[in-house]
C-alpha cells in the first residue's frame, strides 16, 4: 500500500474513494432534502406564509383579549348545564341519527358568551352561545355550538380573522376602533350585510328566552339515504326571567336563578333549505316559510360551575357529527373544527384560572 | 492497486434477503408511516382540510398498529438475515438500538394518538364510521400530556427514520455493500 492509500478514510474496512463520498453524499443528501422538506412542508415552516392556520387564530384571540389562561380562546365566559333531550320521533323522517329516535338523549352543554375575554362583563349585545354535546361520552355523540343570531357574521375563515382584528378594542375607549371596523366592514360587504340582519333581530333579554342557532346547514341522511340539508335551532318555551338582575354577570345570574326555580325548555326545531336557499353562506338567512319539523323538546335541569371533567373540557367541535348527520361545504366548519382543536390544545396545557360565573355564589 | 479496491463490490458476496413476507410487511409500514406524518404535520395547519384530513389520519394509525402488531410477531419469529460485512461491532450495536427504537415509536405513536382522542370525550370513527372504543377516561390533563408527546413522538419518528435511510443508502452507495437490496424486490428476472 502507498502512504496516500493508508490515510485514505475507511469505513467498515471499505476505503472511501472521493467517488464513493460523492456518491454517497448525493444519495443522502438528495434523500434528506426530499424527506425533511416535505415535512416542513406539510409542517408549514415553508410555504405556508400566504395562508391561514389554527395557530394565527389563537394568537390573534391573545392579541385582542391578552392570555386568558386555562379558558377557551373565544367564548371564555361560560357556566355549565345538563339536561336531557325528548324526541318525539319527527325527526327520523329527515335523519337516521338515533337522537331522533322517540326517546330521551342525556345532555351537557355549556352556555357561554362570545368573545376571549374570560371576565368581561355581561352584555345585551354580546352573542350568547349554546354548547351541547348530546350522548355524551358515546360513540355516537352529536355536538352543536349555536349562537343567539339569526346568521353568522362571516362566510370564510378570512372574513372572521378580519373581523376579529378588527374588533380589537383601542385601549383610549376600550371599544373597536371606528376606522378598523370599517375598512374591515368596506372589505366584507357580507359581513356589513349579515350585521344589518343581526341589527334587526334584537336580542331577548336572557339566555333562558334565546333562540339559539346552528347557523351552518348540515346534511340530515335518513334510513332510505335520502340527504337533505337542514339547519336546526332551538325555540325556547321559557317566559323571560321574572326579574332582571344586574351586576357583571347580570345574564348568567338570571339563568342559574331560573334553572334553580324549574327546568328550561327549548323546541329543536329542524328547517329544511328551499330548492335554491344557500347552503354554504352562513351570513345569508334562509326564507321565514321554510318547512321546520319539530324533533322534540330539550330540557336543561342543572347549571354548575365549570371544573374539571365537566363540560369545561368538552371541546363543541361542531364536526362531531352522529351516523345520520353529515357536514355540508360551508367553508367555516372544517376551519372551525381545527381552530377549536387548537384553542382545547393550548388551554389544556395551560394552569388555570378561576370562572368568572360562580353559581353558588349567586344569590336566591 | 486502486483498481482492486475500486471492486470491492464485485468481490462481495450478494447480500441475503430478508423474507418476501417482512420485506412486505416493511415497505408498507414506510408508506403507511410517511402518510400518516405528512398528513398529520399538514392537517394542524391547514384549517380547509383538517377536518377530512384528521379522519384519514386516524385511519392510517389504525392500519399501521395493525402492521406493527403483525410485523413484531414476524420479528420474533424469523431473524434477519446477517448483516453485510461492512458492519463492524459497535455500528451494529447502534443500528440494534435504532431498529428498536423504531419499532418502539411505530407502535407508541398510534396508540397514543388513540389515547389522545379517547381522553378529550370525542368518538373516535375510523374507515368512514366504525367508532373505535375509548382507552383513555374523558379528562384533559390526560390528553393534554398524550397531545404534547404525540408530537413530541412524531418528531423523533422524523428523526429515527431519516437516520435509517440514510444509513442504509451511504452503505449502498458508499461501500456498495448490497444493504439496500437485502430489502428490495427483484423485478427483473434473476440472473441465476
Amino acid at each position: 500500500m502507498t502512504p496516500s492509500e493508508k490515510s485514505r478514510p475507511a469505513w467498515g474496512g471499505v476505503p472511501l474513494t472521493r467517488r464513493r463520498m460523492v456518491l454517497g453524499m448525493a444519495a443522502v443528501g438528495g434523500f434528506l432534502a426530499v424527506d425533511l422538506g416535505a415535512v416542513a412542508w406539510a409542517g408549514g415552516w415553508i410555504g405556508a406564509a400566504h395562508r391561514l392556520i389554527p395557530d394565527d387564530f389563537i394568537k390573534a384571540f391573545v392579541w385582542v383579549n391578552g392570555k386568558q389562561m386555562g379558558f377557551r380562546k373565544n367564548h371564555a365566559k361560560g357556566a355549565v348545564v345538563t339536561g336531557y333531550f325528548d324526541s318525539n320521533g319527527n325527526g327520523r323522517e329527515l335523519s337516521s341519527a338515533a337522537v331522533f329516535q322517540s326517546g330521551r338523549t342525556p345532555v351537557v352543554g355549556r352556555f357561554s358568551l362570545a368573545g376571549g375575554n374570560a371576565h368581561a362583563a355581561d352584555a345585551a349585545a354580546t352573542a350568547r352561545g349554546l354548547g351541547l354535546a348530546f350522548e355524551f361520552p358515546g360513540g355516537s355523540q352529536w355536538r352543536t355550538a349555536m349562537l343567539n343570531l339569526p346568521v353568522f357574521p362571516d362566510n370564510s375563515p378570512q372574513g372572521f380573522y378580519d373581523r376579529l382584528l378588527a374588533s380589537k378594542p383601542s385601549p383610549d375607549t376600550g371599544k373597536p376602533d371606528p376606522k378598523a371596523m370599517a375598512a374591515f366592514l368596506a372589505a366584507h360587504p357580507e359581513t356589513a350585510k349579515a350585521m344589518k340582519i343581526i341589527g334587526q333581530n334584537p336580542p331577548s333579554p336572557g339566555f333562558a328566552d334565546s333562540t339559539f342557532r346552528g347557523l351552518n346547514t348540515f346534511y340530515f341522511v335518513n334510513e332510505s339515504g335520502t340527504r337533505t340539508p337542514v339547519r336546526w335551532s332551538l325555540v325556547p318555551v321559557n317566559p323571560p326571567a321574572p326579574r332582571a338582575s344586574s351586576g357583571p354577570n347580570a345574564l348568567f345570574d338570571a339563568v342559574i336563578r331560573q334553572i334553580r326555580s324549574g327546568p328550561l325548555q327549548w323546541r329543536l326545531m329542524l328547517t329544511v333549505a328551499g330548492p335554491s336557499d344557500p347552503l354554504d353562506d352562513a351570513t345569508l338567512p334562509w326564507p321565514d316559510d321554510r318547512r321546520s319539523i319539530d324533533a322534540g323538546m330539550l330540557t336543561l335541569t342543572s347549571i354548575e360551575t365549570e371544573r374539571s371533567g365537566n363540560a369545561r373540557d368538552i371541546n363543541f367541535d361542531p364536526l362531531v357529527l352522529p351516523p345520520g348527520i353529515e357536514r355540508s361545504d360551508d367553508p367555516l366548519l372544517s376551519p372551525r373544527s381545527a381552530v377549536y382543536a387548537a384553542s382545547y390544545r393550548v388551554r389544556a396545557r395551560e394552569s388555570n384560572s378561576s370562572p368568572a360565573v360562580v353559581v353558588d355564589q349567586v344569590t336566591p | 492497486m486502486s483498481a482492486e479496491i475500486d471492486d470491492t463490490t464485485a468481490t462481495m458476496p450478494p447480500p441475503q434477503k430478508f423474507t418476501a413476507l417482512s420485506r412486505m410487511f416493511h415497505w408498507l409500514t414506510a408508506i403507511l408511516i410517511f402518510a400518516a406524518l405528512l398528513i398529520g404535520f399538514t392537517m394542524v395547519n391547514w384549517t380547509a382540510g383538517y377536518a377530512t384530513l384528521r379522519l384519514v389520519h386516524m385511519s392510517i394509525g389504525v392500519l399501521v398498529l395493525v402492521v406493527v402488531v403483525l410485523r413484531i410477531v414476524n420479528r420474533l419469529r424469523h431473524h434477519p438475515p446477517a448483516w453485510p460485512s461492512t458492519i463492524g461491532r459497535r455500528e451494529g450495536k447502534a443500528i440494534i438500538w435504532l431498529e428498536r427504537a423504531l419499532y418502539a415509536l411505530i407502535l407508541a405513536q398510534p396508540l397514543v394518538g388513540w389515547a389522545m382522542v379517547s381522553a378529550t370525550g370525542k368518538p373516535i370513527p375510523v374507515f368512514g364510521g366504525l367508532p373505535l372504543p375509548r382507552i383513555a377516561p374523558f379528562n384533559i390533563d390526560v390528553y393534554s400530556v398524550l397531545r404534547e408527546t404525540h408530537s413530541v413522538l412524531a418528531y423523533l419518528l422524523v428523526v429515527v427514520i431519516a437516520a435509517h435511510v440514510s444509513l442504509v443508502l451511504a452503505h449502498s452507495s458508499m461501500l456498495g455493500d448490497g444493504m439496500l437490496r437485502r430489502m428490495t424486490f427483484q423485478f427483473r428476472p434473476s440472473a441465476k
